[in-house]
C-alpha cells in the first residue's frame, strides 16, 4: 500500500510534467542563466578559478532546486489537489515519498544537463571519477530535496509562500550544500582527492538519513489542520 | 517556578556580580594571556543557547504531535532566547579572534555552522512573525530541523581540523581556571531559564488576555 501510493503519486507528476515540461524547462533555464550569471562573477582574463565549477555548479542547483519546488507545489494549490491527496485514504508519508521521488527525478533531469555544460565551460575534469561524482550529486539532492518538499508542501497553505520558502530552506539545507560543494571540489583537484570525497559523500549520507527521518516524521502532524 | 522566580533572580544577579571578580582572580592562560578571560563569557553564552535550543526542539516536537498551545509558547521562548544568546557568542567569537587569530571572522567549520544555526532561529522568528495563519506548525519543523543540527555544530570541532579551540579542552581545565568556568556556566544557564520562565509566563498572559477579549466580544 505505502510504495503503492507513493508510486501513483510519482506517476500522477511524472505524466502532467511530461505532457506540459512546464517545470522542467524553466528550471533548466534558470540553472543555466544562474551558471552564466556567476561565470561573469569570478571568471578573470578568460579564466575561472580552480573551485568555482563546484560552487557554481551546487548554487545552480539549490536556486533552480527551490524555483522548481515552488512550481510543483503551486501546482497542486490551483485546484486545491493537495488537499484531494490528502483526503484520500493513504499513509501520509507515503505521500511526501512520491512528492520526494518526483522533486529528485526532476532534479536529477536538470543535473543530467547541467553537469557537463559546466565540465565544458569551466574545463573542469568532473568525469575523472564518475562513481564519486554521482554519489556526491545524489548525496545532496536527496537531502536538499527532502528538506524542501517537506516545507514546500507546508507553505501551501501559507500566506507569503515564496519568500518563506527560501528563507526556511537555505539555512536548513546549507550543511548539504557545504557538502556537496566541498565535496566536487575535492574531485576538481588536481591529483584527485579521494579519501576527502568519500569523508563528504558519508556526511552527505548521515544528513540524507537525518533529514529524511524527521521529514517522514513530521509530515503527517504537519499537514493535518 | 512562580515562587522560587523572585529568589533566583536574586542569585543570578548576585553571580553576575561575582563572577567578574573569580575571572579576574583565575590565572593568565599561558600563551594567550588577557584576550583568554572572554572565554568564560563565549563558552557559557553557547551553553545557553543550546540549553535553549534543546527546549525549544522538545517543545516543539510536542507541539506538533500533542498540539497543547502552552508547547507552543514554551517552544517560541526558547527560539528567542536562543537567538539572543547565539548572539552573544557571534559577538564575543570574533573579539577574541582578532587578538587570536589577527582577524575577525574565519571562514571555518565551526565558526560557519554556528552562524547557521543562528540563522535557523532566526528563520524560526520571521516564520512565526510573517508566516499569516498556520505558522507555527511551519515554525516547529524548522526548530526540529535546527535541533537536529545542534549537536553537529557542537561536535564540528572535533571531526575537522579548524582553527576553533575543541571541545576537549574544557576537562582539562586547572581547577583555578576550572571553578570560575563552571560558576559562569551556571549563571548563564540560570539566567537562559529564567529568562525562559519569564517570557513563558508572558505567552500565558498573552492567551488569557485574548481569551477574556474574546467572551468580551461574545457578549456584546
Amino acid at each position: 500500500m505505502f510504495f503503492r501510493t507513493a508510486w501513483l503519486v510519482l506517476r500522477k507528476d511524472v505524466a502532467i510534467e511530461v505532457k506540459s515540461l512546464e517545470v522542467l524547462t524553466t528550471t533548466l533555464f534558470f540553472a543555466i542563466a544562474c551558471v552564466l550569471i556567476f561565470a561573469f562573477a569570478f571568471v578573470k582574463n578568460g579564466q575561472a578559478p580552480e573551485d568555482a565549477a563546484a560552487g557554481i555548479l551546487w548554487i545552480a542547483i539549490a536556486f533552480s532546486g527551490t524555483l522548481a519546488l515552488g512550481r510543483t507545489f503551486e501546482r497542486e494549490r490551483y485546484a486545491e489537489t493537495l488537499r484531494a491527496l490528502l483526503l484520500a485514504p493513504a499513509p501520509r508519508p507515503a505521500l511526501y515519498v512520491g512528492k520526494l521521488l518526483g522533486m529528485l527525478a526532476l532534479l536529477a533531469s536538470a543535473e543530467v544537463l547541467l553537469v557537463p555544460l559546466i565540465a565544458f565551460l569551466f574545463q573542469a575534469a568532473l568525469f575523472s571519477r564518475p562513481v564519486l561524482l554521482v554519489g556526491i550529486l545524489a548525496g545532496g539532492t536527496v537531502g536538499f530535496s527532502a528538506v524542501g518538499t517537506l516545507f514546500a508542501a507546508m507553505l501551501v497553505r501559507a500566506r507569503s509562500r515564496d519568500v518563506l520558502l527560501p528563507i526556511l530552506l537555505y539555512p536548513i539545507t546549507i550543511p548539504v550544500i557545504i557538502g556537496g560543494v566541498r565535496g566536487t571540489a575535492a574531485l576538481l583537484a588536481s591529483p584527485v582527492d579521494e579519501p576527502s570525497a568519500i569523508m563528504w559523500i558519508g556526511i552527505l549520507a548521515a544528513f540524507d538519513v537525518v533529514f529524511v527521518t524527521l521529514s517522514l516524521w513530521t509530515f503527517e502532524p504537519l499537514m493535518t489542520e | 517556578m512562580k515562587k522560587a522566580f523572585g529568589p533566583l533572580l536574586v542569585v543570578v544577579a548576585v553571580m553576575f556580580v561575582v563572577a567578574p571578580f573569580l575571572i579576574a582572580n583565575a590565572p593568565y592562560e599561558s600563551t594567550m594571556g588577557l584576550i583568554q578571560k572572554i572565554f568564560y563569557y563565549h563558552v557559557p553564552s553557547w551553553f545557553a543557547m543550546y540549553l535553549a535550543i534543546a527546549v525549544c526542539g522538545a517543545a516543539s516536537a510536542v507541539y506538533l504531535f500533542k498540539g497543547t498551545p502552552i508547547a507552543d509558547a514554551y517552544a517560541t521562548a526558547g527560539a528567542e532566547v536562543a537567538v539572543v544568546f547565539g548572539l552573544c557568542g557571534l559577538v564575543t567569537g570574533p573579539l577574541w579572534g582578532r587578538v587570536a587569530w589577527g582577524v575577525w571572522w574565519q571562514w571555518d567549520v565551526r565558526l560557519t555552522t554556528a552562524l547557521l544555526l543562528e540563522l535557523i532561529f532566526v528563520a524560526y522568528l520571521m516564520v512565526r512573525r510573517f508566516g499569516g495563519p498556520g505558522a507555527e506548525k511551519l515554525a516547529a519543523a524548522t526548530a526540529l530541523f535546527g535541533t537536529a543540527t545542534a549537536p553537529f555544530v557542537y561536535k564540528s570541532v572535533d571531526i575537522w581540523r579548524t582553527v576553533h579551540p575543541q571541545t576537549t579542552v574544557i576537562p582539562t581545565l586547572k581547577p583555578s581556571m576550572g571553578g570560575p568556568f563552571a560558576f559562569s556556566s551556571l549563571a548563564f544557564l540560570l539566567l537562559s531559564a529564567l529568562l525562559l520562565t519569564a517570557r513563558v509566563h508572558l505567552a500565558k498572559r498573552q492567551m488569557m488576555v485574548d481569551e477574556m477579549y474574546l467572551a468580551y466580544e461574545d457578549q456584546s
